[in-house]
């Protein structure tokens, strides 16, 4: 293997293991990770679970409607503060450090991407065992791992999202809009009714927001069967918000000056 | 009228720090405004469901716990800059100065129900764009204004008690997701006789529930002195139970130095 590539991939690990470091030597950093979307969950199945009594809803458990938005919600938050922590380093003066190394911005970048959607699945395992001790039905071997695909693709979105605010601002202050900005994205899907019972504005934004699809691909194997159908537009979604938004977070680190 | 003036000054010095820093000031007014806006459309055919008070839109039914939810975070908001001025000292030259103690708890406090005040008119701003009908008229909104800002001011003696009792801000602001469980388990979004259990059953017990209830009932119904009497009630409550907090934490502080 050509050497230069092996010392990427060799980047790429040490920044996923210094990011799983930050875990292990704090493991109290997962919590709000975890809490956040576990309280959505528990309370807005509380509040909205008598939805599913409306003609028209597709399924009689409101736990298994919302456990997928409770997942991604919490990979939106996971990548979120991925951002937080490049913002950090960009703080103390560490980011200048990783940037005036031989590594390639990309790999960079990579290393950072990498470490959020792996940390995604910490809060996301905790909702969802937590909604099937509940009572949310359990999606299947296959529909589990559709969702897991798309709960680290939701993570890699936001890390990248995040990545570009974080290197415009080069603040911690500027966290809020990279949370607000997922929190709103996976809301302002189907995320609370189906389409079919949705109003107002909301019917016709989640129609066209992508973030529908991969909510929905996630869905799929809690409130019914997994189809082909119902996963590749959620795959497309994710690779193209992907390399969207990771081009942008590749050109804000390339003007970052150190 | 010395004390009032410390009050004041200390009181809009609270008011421009919340407006000057916007990690203080977005949690306050976008989560609230971003939940209204998906909640009720994405639930707003719960109006449909049988045993759902009668109401002109779901929109109306959630205004109040938008405005309630936002109070609360204030209330959370002034306990974290309370304790960020602990942290960096601003609060120990206040102790050694020539003013009364309760000044410093009072002025933070007063800056916190200004706040509210501002949360309450944005969100019945927002309300009249969008076309909810506050039944009681303008006397009705002026109310709900008042009631919105004495639950802000309740809830600032909550977070003002914890900054005093810690002096973390950390700490403070850990306590933002049990905003939201104490909203979950309230009327704020949903009402009592639908909610699913135990949220019903604690619910119906939550002071919360009746603070907010009050401020709904200009919105969505006539006039009730019931429930506008024990919205007060409920919020006369909460910021007894938080200025006791308060005192017993401000002496501890002085007696530990």
């Amino acid at each position: 293997m050509d050497r230069g590539l092996d010392s990427d991939i060799e980047t790429i690990r040490a920044l996923v293991r210094r990011s799983a470091n930050e875990l292990i030597r704090v493991p109290g950093a997962a919590v709000p990770g975890v809490l956040a979307p576990t309280i959505f969950f528990l309370g807005l199945t509380a509040v909205f679970g008598s939805l599913t009594l409306l003609p028209g809803f597709t399924t009689d458990s409101y736990a298994s409607f919302m456990i997928p938005v409770s997942m991604l919600q919490g990979a939106g938050f996971t990548g979120a503060a991925m951002g937080v922590n490049l913002a950090r380093d960009i703080e103390l003066g560490l980011f200048d450090r990783f940037l005036a190394s031989p590594a390639p911005r990309w790999v960079l970048l990579t290393g950072l991407v990498i470490s959020a959607a792996i940390r995604s699945i910490i809060p996301s395992t905790a909702v969802f065992v937590i909604a099937l001790a509940v009572g949310a039905h359990f999606p299947g071997p296959l529909g589990l791992l559709i969702a897991y695909v798309c709960v680290m693709g939701t993570a890699t979105i936001a890390a990248c999202w995040s990545a570009i605010i974080a290197l415009k601002f080069k603040t911690q202050s500027a966290s809020p809009l990279m949370q607000t900005v997922m929190l709103a994205a996976v809301l302002c899907t189907t995320a609370y009714a189906p389409q079919e019972l949705l109003t107002g504005w909301l019917a016709t934004v989640a129609e066209y927001n992508p973030f529908t699809q991969v909510v929905d691909a996630t869905r799929q194997g809690f409130v019914g069967g997994v189809s082909w159908d119902g996963t590749w537009p959620a795959i497309v979604v994710i690779l193209a918000l992907t390399a969207l938004l990771g081009a942008f977070a590749l050109r804000g680190m390339r003007r970052t000056a150190y | 009228m010395r004390t009032f003036a410390v009050v004041v000054e200390l009181g809009r010095r609270s008011v421009r720090q919340t407006f000057r820093r916007p990690q203080l000031m977005a949690p306050l007014l976008i989560i609230p405004t971003l939940l209204l806006a998906v909640q009720s459309a994405g639930a707003g055919r719960a109006v449909d469901l049988p045993g759902f008070p009668p109401v002109e839109s779901f929109f109306d039914f959630l205004l109040a716990g938008a405005m309630v939810q936002a109070a609360l975070l204030a209330g959370n908001s002034g306990g974290i800059a309370m304790a960020i001025d602990i942290e960096m000292g601003f609060t120990d030259r206040l102790l050694a100065a020539p003013i009364p103690r309760f000044a410093i708890v009072a002025g933070r406090l007063a800056g916190t129900a200004a706040v509210g005040a501002v949360i309450a008119v944005w969100f019945l701003a927002i309300g009249v764009v969008f076309g909810a009908t506050i039944e009681e008229g303008v006397l009705g909104a002026l109310v709900m204004i008042v009631l919105v800002m004495l639950a802000a001011l309740a809830f600032g003696t909550l977070g003002a008690a914890l900054a005093l009792r810690t002096g973390s801000a950390s700490v403070v602001q850990g306590t933002f997701p049990l905003v939201f469980v104490i909203l979950f388990l309230s009327t704020a979004f949903f009402p009592d006789d639908l909610l699913l259990e135990p949220a019903q059953t604690i619910a119906q017990v939550n002071p919360l529930s009746f603070v907010v209830t009050a401020v709904r009932d200009p919105v969505i119904s006539e006039w009730s002195m019931g429930e506008l009497a024990a919205g007060l009630a409920a919020t006369l409550l909460i910021g007894a139970v938080g200025l006791w907090l308060c005192s017993a934490a401000l002496k501890r502080r002085l007696r530990m130095g």
